[in-house]
């Protein structure tokens, strides 16, 4: 019974978080002149209202979670990582040229009898190649923590508007799509072949109406609800594993939470460091490439930072503070921060308030969810005031003190 | 075309011009940082600011009931205002409830970047321009051949930028409140059994930060650009944060790294214009680059405020 009620506690700054957001973002709508209640009303609706809402909300968590993922392994780690949006651009970038590449190559002959397992490679191949490279973009942001101590919040927001001009600069050049080439010079690439895209599904259900009789329903049929969501949370499963019952991310959460105890302890801080950036980096790459095989079939962007990745590189953020640091609650709180942007949609739709509502409304979940943390850690201090010691292993909630440790602590290494 | 097309008097007086809101908001950062409050929100106050300047503007200019240089005044002060308010509530979160400042920051500038877009949007819709601070003609000064161009043909925010830096430097290091501000970032326990209250202290300097935040966006849509659209600032709030790692947290370097940046970007501007063969896309990416390259090099470890992002508890 403890056990639950203080698991109950552990997310009270989330459920805070979110009570004083809906009041301010109420207060905002009243200011703009629209019924708060209306306005919730049609975000729902907008959001969960019909099949094809539902399955447009888990499509648009689907970027979330994966970045979501990436951050809450950073966090636990102890790396501030904010460039979930370059690490995107990164990873779609080297997907969809490896689509693209092995998209026109010929089936080789000993596979061309097993039909779709040459495009299972190719979906594979394209989906290592984001992660590698998001990996790699993330990494750099690590390494340079870990060697030159370059603040990797700085790093990071740096890297992501690198990543932005590189994207344009790619989209305009080499990968630019040749049919527009020379008459509109719209920047996105070739439409990938079917057999490089990440096919849809949907869900059949049978439904036994009567003794003998059987209804057939097919969910999220004819939506564009695509595998890239179960692969999002498949992994975030393994991670929360890979995190709570191995050494190695053991370890990454050890450094997140006592640099020093744990060069003591014998770990490589260095090391561990640049491996959560690049673990982080990888999800957040595999968003990106996960965007392009899933949803759009091609890259394609406005120029603008968000042209392509749609802030999920910052809204992953959120739904990894709103998961509470841990890879299976980032499932729930992309859920919601993809049914919040969908929503606002209908909302902006029906009652003409800008969509712009929900940027605001998840900076202030931000905030709040980090501030609640004080009753937490107050709570917590009382409880543990009298064996007053810092080991890795004192786990009493899921944000406190954990993971988000300063950077600053302690850079002694080996 | 050869260097003297891309060296032109033309781009020293832009890169003072640009330089005018990394300066305002690194100088604000500076003091925040120096007294432990890292505040990466620079960017969403900044919009705020830059936002509601120019609505204040516009809505004056368009009653036409006051004249343009009390309209822009007005615009000034609102920016102000905004900015201080936010540093107010950037503060609460961080020195009061001891919120973790790198993430509170981006949750800061989230709330600003959709905030001043949806006011944008519900109450002015489509990019407005206003008249702006006009450039200022000193006699025989503004005349003078290339030395007149570079630094006698700006507007007034831009003098009052770089006029901030020896106020900075000399209120940093040459009075009471510089002591305190510095003392409380250095060593908030001393500080505190001296009898220097480190909340009143954080407070004051991140409202500052958020004041001058505030007047780095109004810089940009009343002065520099004269209009106001969705996302104006394009992350120059986090360049400033930037600036102040690389500027060793001392105003004087911190104004000079603002002034490189901005002397890099005027050089990107200039390259666009004069369609040299470099692709636009890596000059704009170059500014970005030459940020990390110079973080690398130039972190001054040693003079980092030592009790930065550490919020103070008192006795253990």
């Amino acid at each position: 019974m403890a056990g639950r009620l203080n698991r109950l506690i552990d997310f009270a700054p989330v459920l805070i978080a979110l009570i004083l957001a809906l009041l301010v973002a109420s207060v905002l709508l009243l200011a703009l002149n629209a019924n708060p209640l209306e306005a919730y009303d049609f975000m729902l609706q907008g959001a969960a209202g019909s099949e094809n809402a539902l399955a447009e909300t888990l499509v648009k968590a689907t970027p979330i979670l994966f970045v979501g993922i990436g951050i809450t392994i950073a966090f636990r780690g102890g790396m501030i990582n904010i460039g979930g949006e370059g690490q995107m651009i990164a990873g779609a970038l080297a997907g969809v040229t490896v689509a693209l590449v092995m998209g026109e190559m010929r089936v080789p002959p000993e596979l061309a009898k097993e039909k779709g397992a040459f495009d299972l490679i190719i979906v594979a191949c394209s989906l290592v190649g984001g992660f590698l490279m998001g990996a790699l973009y993330g990494g750099l942001a690590g390494f340079l923590k870990a060697y030159f101590d370059v603040n990797e919040i700085l790093s990071t927001i740096m890297l992501n508007q690198i990543a932005v001009q590189m994207m344009n600069f790619l989209l305009n050049g080499i990968l630019l799509d040749p049919a527009e080439a020379g008459f509109n010079n719209i920047p996105k690439t070739a439409r990938l072949v079917t057999a490089a895209q990440l096919p849809r599904f949907s869900i059949n259900i049978d439904l036994p109406r009567q003794i003998g009789e059987i209804q057939h329903i097919e969910l999220f049929a004819r939506t564009r609800l695509h595998w890239g969501l179960l692969i999002a949370v498949f992994l975030a499963v393994i991670i929360y594993i890979f995190l709570w019952r191995t050494s190695l991310g053991y370890r990454i959460r050890a450094v997140g939470e006592n640099q020093r105890a744990s060069s003591y302890a014998g770990i490589n801080v260095k090391r561990q460091m640049m491996f959560s950036m690049f673990l982080a980096g990888g999800f957040a790459g595999l968003a990106g490439v996960v965007q392009v095989l899933g949803l759009q079939y091609r890259l394609q962007t406005d120029g603008s930072p968000a042209g392509f990745t749609g802030a999920a590189g910052f809204n992953g953020i959120v739904a990894a503070l709103f998961g509470g640091l841990n890879p299976i609650g980032a499932i729930p709180a992309a859920a919601f921060f993809g049914g919040l942007l969908v929503g606002a949609q209908k909302m902006q739709r029906e009652l003409g308030v800008p969509a712009s509502l929900i940027t605001a409304v998840n900076g202030l979940i931000v905030v709040f969810v980090v501030s609640s943390e004080i009753f937490i850690l107050q709570r917590s201090k009382r409880r543990v005031s009298v064996a007053e010691n810092e080991t890795p292993t004192l786990n009493p909630s899921p944000i406190k003190r954990e993971g988000l440790a300063s950077s600053d602590d302690g850079e002694e290494d080996g | 075309m050869g260097l003297d097309d891309i060296f032109t008097a033309s781009v020293f007086a832009s890169a003072i011009r640009l330089a005018t809101p990394y300066i305002f908001s690194a100088l604000g950062e500076t003091f925040a940082q120096r007294s432990g409050v890292l505040n990466l929100g620079v960017d969403g106050m900044m919009l705020m600011g830059a936002f509601t300047g120019f609505y204040a503007v516009y809505l004056a200019q368009q009653a036409e009931t006051v004249s343009e240089p009390v309209s822009l005044l007005l615009g000034v002060a609102v920016a102000l205002i905004v900015g201080g308010l936010m540093g107010l509530a950037m503060a609460f979160v961080s020195v009061t409830l001891k919120a973790k400042q790198g993430i509170s920051g981006i949750g800061v500038y989230l709330f600003g970047l959709g905030l001043s877009e949806l006011l944008f949007q519900q109450w002015v819709g489509t990019p407005k321009s206003v008249s702006g601070f006009p450039r200022i003609n000193f006699p025989v000064l503004t005349d003078l051949p290339i030395v007149g161009e570079i630094f006698f043909h700006h507007n007034l925010l831009v003098y009052v930028a770089f006029a901030l830096v020896p106020i900075s430097a000399f209120v940093l290091n040459n009075t009471t409140f510089g002591l305190m501000i510095r003392a409380v970032g250095q060593n908030p326990e001393a500080a505190d059994a001296m009898g220097v209250s480190v909340t009143r202290v954080r407070y004051a300097t991140t409202t500052i930060g958020g004041m001058l935040a505030g007047l780095a966006g109004a810089s940009l849509s009343i002065a520099l650009i004269n209009l106001f659209q969705q996302n104006l600032t394009a992350g120059q709030g986090f360049i400033a944060v930037a600036l102040v790692y690389f500027g060793g947290w001392r105003p004087w370097t911190v104004a000079a790294g603002a002034m490189l940046f901005s002397f890099v970007n005027a050089l990107q501007l200039q390259i666009k214009v004069v369609g040299a063969d470099i692709p636009s896309e890596f000059a704009v990416m170059a500014p970005y680059v030459i940020t990390i390259i110079a973080l690398v090099f130039a972190t001054k470890r040693h003079e980092q405020p030592t009790a930065l992002t550490k919020p103070y508890e008192r006795g253990e």
